[in-house]
């Protein structure tokens, strides 16, 4: 569902030269799979998820999801792509401080060409454990309910991939596993396939598929030789 | 959830700016409104009593539009009078000859017709004596012709109505010569009611009081015209007053002017003699309307009298006054609105700085950069119209508000929505012109915001 191919990107340095941040040949995710990608700080696991999503654009390569090459789409073709494909679990949680848990979850829903579903909302909300939280607006709500939050919304308009970058970073140790196990099961009971990017090892563990970055982007692995 | 909504949301999350500018927003539209209402006030009010029932008013040589402040609005300071010969030259047929008949005095041909009589069959000429005030209002001597055969209104076809009593009449059996007829509001604001008796001052309103007394024998029913603001009194016992008699030269000594025994031999049962009246003003309806030009030329070929057009002279006086000052104020009031048009640019664009983040997120959830644009847009006009609707009812308040005080100084009953104007429709459009101005930069902040580097990890 997901195909990568000589993927390159580099951004441009103050002084004219560009330093390169990733070079992937080739990198795949089949439907419904649920895989981890781990790598160190700054060794540019972001910068390939927001590639993937089509929030940056790549120098070069080749990106499909569902057969569709999203480097080929406009900007505006990628948003939509994005809105309808992709669920986005952030580190930050990036709930939008001004609206209630529900109305976050129903954002998830807006801006795709689908017709919005109220209740799937609610429902979402109910299942990640805040069915008596719906109204309540972010600041109410606890770090790890607020990831939750996130998590509802990003499953909020049934995409076919969830990028999840490092979701449990800021959650506390008690909280981190039932995020986890939220998203794994919600991905698999809705046949989504999972790409959590993340540095903790004991998440890692959890999953059948693991890749290294390092191993992954030529880049780093050049910078290793 | 639709893009009302975010919007909505956005501008609750900055609560109190939003509050303020609306608040801006509001007093701008509110000041338009209020400009455009009391032009409204000031229009309709000089309209209505520019359609005064009559075509002509004849009086004394000198200012045109004082006599016509004078006699229609009964405002500015007195002018000089004519004398009463002079009217009699407008009544029509053999009336000229029956009124000298009745009142007695020296005059020269005494039987022949008016020269302008001819013009006035069918129509009429009345004439309005000015000078004396009851408490602050001016005092008309008149004819009861002046309620019989005036009209009033629009379309000038409105008879006067008494709210309680009659007219007064020429000689009455029970109180003679002093009768009198209050305006609506004068009635209201001196309390008197109908069989009280009146005493007025002459020459201002703190001046000396004149012995005689009027009885009232009428109060009007409110008009809408300054004649709500007079009272009016029967112009013979207007002349039976002290001082109002007219010094005048007696052919038997004529080197002696006769001032201190204009009343001499004056009983209050006579009239007063041809030669010791004058008059302010004569207000002339031809009995054709084309015939007003009849009229006007000679008489102002004449020496001491002239003609005006009422309705000609206030259109000339709003063109040149009223006009001006609504512009003037209208571009005071629109600056006002740009500066409020600023402020919700000024309130938008500093937010964006907090904003970005949002503005990320939408668009990694999939929002199209003319989306987050057109959120930016909404905010601008929902800021715009919320402050245009606030500002547009307290206008409009503001002028319900002071309808007791504008009605008594203009006799305009002011309500919520008969003020409003044909030009506050282009307030719809112009707040919508203004917001989208006001929010377009703000919005290309939001179109121009880059995801990836303000959506943080």
């Amino acid at each position: 569902m997901l195909q990568i191919k000589e993927l390159k990107k580099s951004f441009k340095l103050p002084d004219g030269q560009r330093l390169p941040v990733l070079d992937v040949e080739q990198f795949t995710i089949g439907d419904a799979e649920q895989m981890v990608l781990i790598g160190e700080s700054g060794g540019g696991k972001t910068t390939l998820l927001h590639c993937i999503a089509g929030i940056m654009t790549p120098d070069s390569g080749r990106i499909e999801l569902d057969n569709i090459d999203l480097l080929k789409l406009s900007e505006a073709g990628r948003d939509r792509v994005r809105a309808a494909k992709i669920g986005y679990v952030f580190q930050t949680f990036n709930l939008l401080p001004g609206f209630t848990a529900l109305e976050n979850v129903r954002l998830g829903m807006t801006f795709s060409n689908r017709k919005p579903d109220p209740q799937r909302a609610v429902d979402l909300l109910r299942r990640v454990g805040l069915g008596e939280r719906l109204h309540h607006k972010p600041a109410a709500l606890s770090v790890g309910q607020q990831q939750r939050v996130a998590v509802a919304r990003a499953l909020a308009n049934r995409p076919t991939l969830l990028l999840a970058d490092e979701p449990t970073a800021n959650i506390d140790p008690t909280n981190q596993q039932m995020i986890i196990d939220l998203i794994r099961d919600s991905c698999a009971e809705e046949r989504i396939a999972l790409l959590i990017v993340t540095h903790s090892m004991s998440i890692a563990e959890q999953f059948t598929r693991v890749d290294r970055l390092e191993e992954l982007n030529r880049v780093h692995a050049g910078s290793k030789k | 959830m639709n893009l009302l909504h975010i919007a909505w949301r956005n501008m609750q999350q900055r609560g109190f700016a939003t509050i303020l500018t609306v608040f801006s927003m509001a007093l701008g539209v509110a000041l338009v409104v209020l400009v455009l209402s009391i032009s409204w006030t000031i229009t309709e009010s000089f309209d209505r009593n520019s359609n005064v029932g009559y075509n002509l008013i004849v009086g004394a040589r000198g200012g045109s539009l004082q006599l016509v402040l004078n006699s229609v609005f009964y405002l500015s300071k007195p002018i000089e009078v004519l004398p009463y010969d002079d009217y009699l030259e407008f009544l029509p047929g053999d009336q000229r000859a029956k009124e000298i008949k009745r009142i007695g005095g020296r005059i020269a041909e005494p039987e022949r017709q008016g020269s302008y009589g001819v013009f006035t069959q069918g129509g009429f000429a009345i004439p309005i004596c000015l000078g004396d005030y009851y408490g602050p209002f001016r005092v008309v001597g008149t004819t009861p012709d002046f309620f019989n055969k005036l009209r009033y209104g629009k379309m000038n076809d409105l008879e006067y109505q008494f709210a309680e009593g009659r007219n007064f009449v020429t000689d009455s059996p029970e109180n003679g010569f002093f009768e009198a007829v209050l305006g609506s509001q004068v009635a209201t604001t001196m309390n008197v009611k109908v069989g009280d008796k009146i005493q007025t001052t002459h020459g201002d309103p703190e001046g000396a009081g004149h012995g005689e007394a009027f009885t009232v024998v009428g109060v009007l029913a409110p008009t809408g015209t300054p004649n709500d603001r007079a009272a009016f009194i029967n112009i013979e016992g207007f002349y039976l007053m002290d001082n109002h008699a007219r010094a005048f030269v007696d052919p038997s000594h004529p080197d002696e002017l006769k001032v201190d025994v204009a009343r001499e031999g004056q009983t209050s049962r006579d009239p007063l003699p041809l030669e010791k009246r004058d008059v302010v003003a004569v207000l002339v309806k031809p009995g054709n309307p084309l015939f007003a030009i009849q009229i006007e030329r000679p008489v102002n070929k004449t020496m001491r009298m002239q003609a005006v057009s009422p309705i000609a002279e206030v259109s000339n006086m709003l063109e040149m006054f009223v006009g001006p000052v609504k512009n003037a104020l209208l571009g005071l009031t629109i600056v006002v609105c740009v500066v409020s048009g600023i402020s919700i640019l000024v309130s938008i664009y500093n937010s964006m700085s907090d904003r970005r983040r949002d503005i990320a997120v939408m668009r990694a959830l999939g929002a199209r950069r003319d989306i987050v644009l057109f959120v930016v847009l909404l905010e601008s006009l929902l800021i715009a119209i919320l402050g245009g609707m606030l500002g547009w009812f307290a206008g409009h308040a503001v002028g319900v508000a002071c309808a007791d005080m504008v009605e008594e100084r203009t006799g305009l009953q002011i309500g919520f929505f008969n003020t409003i104007t044909a030009y506050e429709l282009t307030l719809i459009p112009g707040l919508v012109v203004l917001a989208t101005l006001a929010g377009i930069i703000p919005a290309l902040v939001a179109y121009r915001t880059d995801v990836s580097k303000n959506l943080g990890a």
